[in-house]
């Protein structure tokens, strides 16, 4: 198994820079995942790995050897397509077996490692049909099936899920994880989605304008956002942003009186929270107005104002509102993102046990889902 | 009453496009084979019919056969080199080079000229020790030669200047062709370590199948059905080395007047047309993959 290794890399469009300075590495048999918004150069990274575009600096080492000015078929990597690039006149079998053709893999061996990707994709009964009777999800089957028999230890995904529908790219999620595991794979895999990212990722990069904007778990990326950019990216609905203003006791949201939510000055500094993490609470300390509810079935997802804000909160069960009626918040503590305005960075502070003066303080602890 | 008016509707919008139809396609065909079975009229004889008689003598006409002959070279040394050129052209312009729509305009050009121009342009390209050709090859030595008037070469000559003609019109449809194809599937091919050659000979050139095929058919047609450059380069000479069948039908028609063996020797021609199409479309097609 080989990993990867990514040092400064840059990649420069007359002038427009697609990538700037990205370094990172990937463990040998785990699984990355570039995301961010269309533009950002995940893509571009992922072609640089593959060697469909030439760096303009920068290197990149896989398994420990330098490939960044290799050709890519010298880079020992497999690759699966946003469009699958399935050879439309070849049959499955040939589609599958296409690499191992150039390579000139014995008949014999060819036929096995064919098989055995047949059986593990459930293409058994396909391979004598053409990419244009199949169905989406057994052409990206089929673009799996390439990856499999190259048995190349590195495997990169340029959005591979993207032309599926909904309940086909949960399947195939899991399938494709599943798929990593089993056979070992060191995967980079590039999405725009931030719910297939969660889902897949060993450690999630997440680019914008051709940087890292942070490199984390799953998990930290979702409890400790770098950055605004980071926080309203992971989660849906997206993390509501206030500005701040300075109260009495400390900083206050803006255009309310109250209460303090952590000690010094509010002002030029922004609190994130998310919505699943805002209770519906009589007892709460925060004032709010209902604008808006967005029904979801199990959940709706309120618009609220505050102050001059808006909020959203997503409540459980089926309790109607009604619109401009007034109702109470509360959070954990805890659930408080910091930023500073000016640079949209994460900083540090303590919060205020700002619920404590209430009947009822915050019990339920916030919750990571 | 209404149900006779909407019957009638389509058929007078069809009208106009019938009546050109039959006036200068069908009627004049039936209007061919009917006169090939007759002999020609003279002064206050009319025509009497014949039968088979002008298909008789045909077999005895050397320069029928001839010109078949020829015909066949002309088509099977032309068709293949055109398709052969003007793919090899469209794949060229399709790649990222430097001047590329400079190229594109370059391979094009001949096709906009008329056939006329050509002809006249290679008249001067084949004259004998000043022409372009003798020119050139005289810096690696060679002797001056009667290209047109040789009758070894006057053929090969016609050919050159029709394959010169054609490609570019031809290469439009393979450049059309090749940017319908999805760019990754080079890029996955490349992936995988497939050559240049490789990648041309298992993906594009099946791929390019279907163009290929009508490509195909128009330049047989275009074979049989052009002799404008044969009239300005040769006139069929020398000793009929470079009458193509086409030609033989206007020198009988309208240097001989005698348009009943002519119409005999058209129905030939359609004939062969007509084989030629059936082949295509009906065995060729079913092997070419279709998206």
């Amino acid at each position: 198994m080989s990993g990867i290794e990514i040092r400064n890399l840059c990649k420069q469009w007359a002038a427009f820079a697609a990538v700037q300075d990205v370094s990172f590495e990937v463990l040998p048999g785990k699984l990355t995942v570039l995301l961010g918004p269309s533009g950002c150069g995940k893509s571009t990274t992922l072609r640089l790995i593959a060697g469909l575009e030439m760096a303009t600096s920068g290197q990149i080492r896989i398994g420990g050897r330098d490939v960044t000015w290799l050709p890519p078929a010298q880079r020992g990597l497999s690759m699966v397509f946003q469009s699958y690039a399935l050879f439309p006149h070849l049959t499955v079998a040939e589609n599958i077996t296409f690499g191992l053709d150039v390579r000139k893999v014995p008949k014999k061996e060819k036929k096995e490692r064919l098989e055995y990707a047949a059986q593990i994709l459930g293409l058994d009964a396909l391979l004598h049909r053409r990419p244009s009777q199949l169905s989406g999800g057994q052409q990206q089957r089929v673009a799996l099936g390439r990856a499999i028999v190259a048995k190349a230890s590195v495997c990169l995904m340029d959005e591979p899920l993207s032309n599926l529908d909904a309940q086909l790219r949960h399947d195939m999620r899991a399938e494709i994880k599943s798929l990593q595991r089993s056979l070992g794979m060191t995967m980079v895999y590039v999405t725009h989605d931030q719910v297939e990212a969660m889902s897949l990722a060993d450690e999630i990069i997440l680019m914008r304008a051709g940087k890292i904007e942070q490199r984390a778990a799953p998990a930290d990326l979702y409890s400790t956002p770098v950055s605004t950019f980071a926080a309203r990216f992971i989660g849906t609905p997206a993390m509501s942003i206030l500005s701040l203003a300075d109260g009495a006791h400390g900083a206050v949201i803006s255009g309310t009186q109250g209460p303090a939510l952590f000690g010094g000055k509010g002002e030029g500094f922004l609190l994130g929270i998310r919505p699943e993490q805002i209770r519906d609470d009589p007892d709460g300390p925060i004032d709010a107005k209902v604008r808006s509810v967005d029904y979801h079935g199990a959940d709706s997802i309120l618009d609220c104002i505050i102050g001059d804000q808006t909020l959203q909160v997503r409540v459980e069960g089926v309790r109607r509102y009604g619109a401009d009626e007034a109702i109470r918040l509360g959070w954990d503590p805890q659930a408080m993102h910091i930023f500073e305005a000016e640079s949209e960075r994460r900083v540090e502070r303590a919060p205020l046990d700002f619920a404590s003066g209430k009947k009822r303080p915050a019990a339920r602890t916030a919750r990571h889902n | 009453m209404a149900r006779s008016r909407f019957q009638l509707a389509p058929w007078i919008l069809l009208l106009p496009a019938t009546v050109l139809l039959v006036a200068f396609t069908h009627y004049p065909a039936v209007m061919t084979m009917v006169k090939s079975l007759y002999r020609l009229p003279k002064g206050s004889r009319p025509a009497k019919f014949v039968g088979t008689e002008h298909y008789v003598s045909m077999i005895n006409d050397p320069v029928f056969w001839a010109s078949l002959k020829n015909s066949m070279i002309y088509a099977l040394g032309t068709v293949p080199m055109a398709i052969g050129l003007s793919m090899l052209m469209a794949i060229i312009v399709n790649s990222a080079i430097k001047g590329r729509s400079l190229m594109r305009m370059f391979f094009f050009l001949p096709t906009i000229l008329p056939m006329i121009a050509v002809a006249n342009i290679w008249l001067f390209f084949y004259t004998p020790s000043y022409g372009l050709i003798d020119q050139f090859l005289s810096l690696f030595g060679f002797e001056q030669h009667n290209w047109l008037g040789d009758p070894d070469t006057a053929l090969g000559s016609l050919m050159v200047t029709a394959i010169w003609k054609e490609a570019g019109f031809f290469m439009i449809f393979y450049l059309a062709a090749l940017q319908q194809m999805n760019p990754t599937l080079a890029e996955a091919a490349a992936l995988e370590g497939a050559g240049r050659w490789y990648f041309f000979r298992r993906v594009t050139f099946p791929l390019l199948m279907p163009t290929t095929l009508f490509v195909m058919i128009n330049a047989i047609i275009n074979s049989f059905r052009l002799i404008d450059h044969v009239i300005v380069l040769t006139r069929g000479g020398p000793d009929n080395a470079s009458t193509i069948l086409l030609y033989y039908i206007y020198m009988v028609a309208f240097r001989y007047w005698d348009t009943a063996y002519a119409s005999a020797l058209t129905m030939v021609l359609l004939v062969i047309l007509a084989g030629l199409a059936f082949i295509q479309f009906g065995i060729l097609d079913r092997k070419i993959h279709y998206k």
